[in-house]
């Protein structure tokens, strides 16, 4: 019915099995490594962020040796906590919401990359393994202070 | 005769507004990248995001948007030519698009919608700027009305003929653009319109977003099947060769129906509350679209190779130096066509979830859309008016060399400009910012000669944009009256072996929906589960 040159044929089956390849890093990096695009859900009243345990008090709180989840809240223009130190090899699980507009919370450095959505909170983990001063920037346009919105995460 | 200058003054009007939305978005792109670079500060009464959401939407959505109406139109009332044909639907859609960009334009350089071209609620525009986005879109649903009627024309008129093939392409863009539509269309007057004047308290976020995204991607492929006309049908004229096979043109055309639509989340991959089944769902339809690229590249190179071989050249060398490089409206377009391959690549990239973190809101992601609509697509369609308005307008355009430094000035601009900004964003430049220092950290300190390169391709890429507004404005008031052709292709030697079944437009159409059926079904319900707050929104700037 069809008659694809045969080179074509070559072409097209090259090309989609490369693709199928590439799709199977994909979907193994996402079993074998975790490296995953996150699934987490769980809404919050974007009125109440502020009375909302545990946004209520941003800020840093070990959980483990090493191991710490951190409750960020995201406002125009800034970040709370607007620094936090953790020292080197520590895992730290970020949650984080909004309680205005949408937000980015980027780690350049660190592969921590999310939307911050007013009525969600999002949530990232990152191993800090090198010492440094590591900015967290707001990449999700907010208005017209959102290049000035951004905090420090210090790896001593 | 007389009915023909008709047709043609409604393609030029289309063409016009499209033109003129170039002219002064591609303006705001370079205070963007001179300021950005820190050349300049943009003063408090026209900030910079004031300025980013005009060229946003003025080169997105509007200069896109209009011209490939125009063309559209055009293609379809020269494939099928009808007499007395009635004007009114396409003008329809010409008077919603302008009066829509005209008020959106208006609330946007007031600084009453500095809320970008995605307009990501809850940030909260003038309620006018979305109604001008909405008459902006809703309008093209005439153009498509239009180009089926058109169509039905043509088969009452030749029972068991195909559809002439530039008429073909034109629908199945607009097939799938219509479905795109239909998302962004409820999100705005559902959504946002309501919202925005205050007749409801708060706004669904990820609703929006998601409503957005499903329009969002198709959109890109809406603009790339507009630059697709031109390589598949005006090239193979140009070089004196016909289509280079009627059935594996339609066939590919089908698959871009089925295949732009369901995959908008990959844009959400760093969204909470979708899981990431869906997600990696949509990564496996994103990289399926690869099969209908790679059956244009080969149509294309395929094409060149015929052409060379009329001429009695062969090989690579010998096809290279058999192709028409000095004519403008083929330069551009073979020189869209090299941007585009790295426009694929880095489009992988972005497609899976593993390195999109790495890229996700980052000016790696500008560079993308610059070399796949600021280069392709744009370069193809402006290098078109070069014979497409002289034919409209039954002039000759004769400035060729002024057309062709433009050409290769918006492709050396724009190639360094983009390589800048891949590069800037891998190492983490974010995008979408006004200033880039943060406080002196020696992060951000890397950024800084990668902004400054952009900042040259950009200036190089606005030169570009100089040179095209002198040769506009020759086109269309100077230059000798003479006949100019922008025809496309004839169809090839099997084209009437075509089979029927790939006119059944509908049938692909509802392949097309119950794909979007599959891939949105569960990402919608799994919405629903959730306890969803509203959220009020602000004006932030
Ligand atoms: C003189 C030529 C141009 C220059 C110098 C330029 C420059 C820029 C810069 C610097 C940005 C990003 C700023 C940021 O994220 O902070 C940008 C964004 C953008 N540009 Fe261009 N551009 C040009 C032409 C074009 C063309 C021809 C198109 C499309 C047809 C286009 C489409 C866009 C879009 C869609 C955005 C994203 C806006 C957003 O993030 O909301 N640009 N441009
Ligand atoms: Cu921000
Ligand atoms: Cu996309």
């Amino acid at each position: 019915m069809l008659n694809l040159p045969r080179l074509e044929r070559t072409w097209l089956w090259l090309g989609g099995i490369t693709m199928a390849f590439f799709f199977i890093i994909v979907l193994s990096l996402a079993v074998m490594a975790d490296i995953e695009p996150p699934s987490y859900g769980q809404t919050i009243d974007p009125t109440k962020v502020s009375q909302t345990p545990p946004f209520d008090h941003p800020g840093l709180h070990q959980t483990g040796p090493k191991a710490y989840e951190a409750y960020y809240v995201g406002q125009v223009f800034s970040w709370n906590p607007a620094s936090i130190t953790i020292p080197v090899g520590s895992t730290v699980t970020f949650y984080v919401t909004s309680s205005d507009v949408v937000h980015g919370f980027s780690v350049p450095e660190a592969d921590v990359n999310a939307e911050v959505m007013p009525g969600w909170v999002s949530r990232v983990e990152h191993t800090f393994l090198k010492p440094g001063d590591y900015p967290i920037i707001c990449n999700q346009y907010c208005g017209i202070g959102h290049s000035a919105m951004f905090a420090h995460i210090i790896v001593k | 005769m007389e009915q023909q200058r008709a047709e043609n003054r409604l393609v030029l009007a289309y063409l016009y507004v499209a033109l003129v939305s170039v002219f002064i978005g591609t303006f705001f792109g370079l205070l963007q990248v001179t300021s950005r670079a820190g050349f300049f500060q943009t003063p408090p009464w026209f900030d910079y995001y004031r300025m980013l959401t005009a060229h946003g939407v003025l080169l997105a959505l509007v200069f896109t948007t209009l011209f490939i109406s125009g063309l559209s139109t055009y293609a379809t009332y020269r494939s099928i030519e009808r007499p007395r044909r009635s004007l009114a639907l396409g003008w329809t859609g010409w008077w919603m698009m302008t009066t829509g960009t005209v008020l959106a334009a208006l609330e946007i350089l007031a600084g009453n919608a500095s809320v970008l071209y995605t307009f990501y609620a809850p940030l909260k525009a003038s309620p006018w700027f979305y109604v001008g986005a909405a008459l902006l879109i809703v309008g093209t649903w005439a153009v498509l009305l239009d180009v089926l009627l058109a169509i039905a024309y043509f088969r009452r008129t030749h029972p068991g003929e195909r559809i002439p093939l530039p008429v073909f392409m034109v629908a199945a863009n607009y097939l799938m653009w219509f479905l795109a539509t239909i998302g962004v269309a409820i999100e705005v007057l559902f959504q946002l319109i309501p919202w925005s004047f205050g007749w409801v308290p708060g706004i669904d976020v990820q609703l929006s977003r998601t409503l957005f995204w499903y329009f969002g991607h198709p959109l890109v492929y809406f603009w790339l099947l507009g630059a697709y006309l031109i390589w598949y049908g005006v090239v193979p004229k140009i070089l004196g060769v016909p289509f280079f096979s009627d059935a594996l043109t339609r066939v590919a055309f089908i698959l871009f129906i089925i295949l732009s639509l369901p995959v908008g989340v990959h844009h959400q991959f760093t969204d909470p509350g979708i899981s990431h089944i869906w997600k990696e769902l949509q990564t496996g339809f994103t990289l399926m679209v690869v099969i209908p690229s790679l059956m244009t590249a080969f149509a294309l190179f395929a094409t060149f190779e015929q052409a060379a071989a009329k001429q009695g050249r062969h090989g690579f060398i010998g096809i290279v130096a058999a192709l028409p490089w000095s004519n403008p409206t083929f330069l551009g377009s073979a020189l869209g066509m090299i941007l585009f391959i790295f426009g694929g690549f880095g489009g992988i990239v972005n497609a899976s979830y593993s390195l999109d973190v790495l890229t996700h809101n980052t000016m790696w992601i500008v560079g993308h859309f610059h070399i796949t609509v600021g280069g392709p697509v744009a370069l193809t369609l402006i290098a078109a008016t070069y014979t497409l308005i002289p034919a409209l307008t039954g002039r000759r355009f004769t400035s060729e060399g002024l057309a062709r430094a433009q050409i290769w000035l918006w492709f050396i601009g724009l190639s360094i400009m983009s390589f800048a900004m891949h590069t800037a964003g891998l190492l983490g430049a974010p995008r979408r910012e006004a200033a880039l220092a943060y406080g002196g950290n020696a992060i951000a300190a890397q950024w800084v000669p990668w902004t400054m390169l952009a900042a040259v391709g950009g200036i190089i890429v606005y030169a570009s944009v100089i040179c095209y507004l002198i040769a506009f404005v020759q086109m269309v008031f100077g230059g000798e009256r003479g006949e100019t052709r922008f025809e496309f292709a004839d169809p090839d030697l099997y084209a009437e072996k075509t089979p029927a079944i790939l006119d059944r437009l509908g049938l692909w159409t509802a392949a097309a929906v119950l794909l979007v059926i599959i891939a949105y079904a569960g990402p919608i319900t799994e919405h629903f589960h959730y306890h969803i707050y509203l959220a009020p929104g602000m004006r932030t700037w």
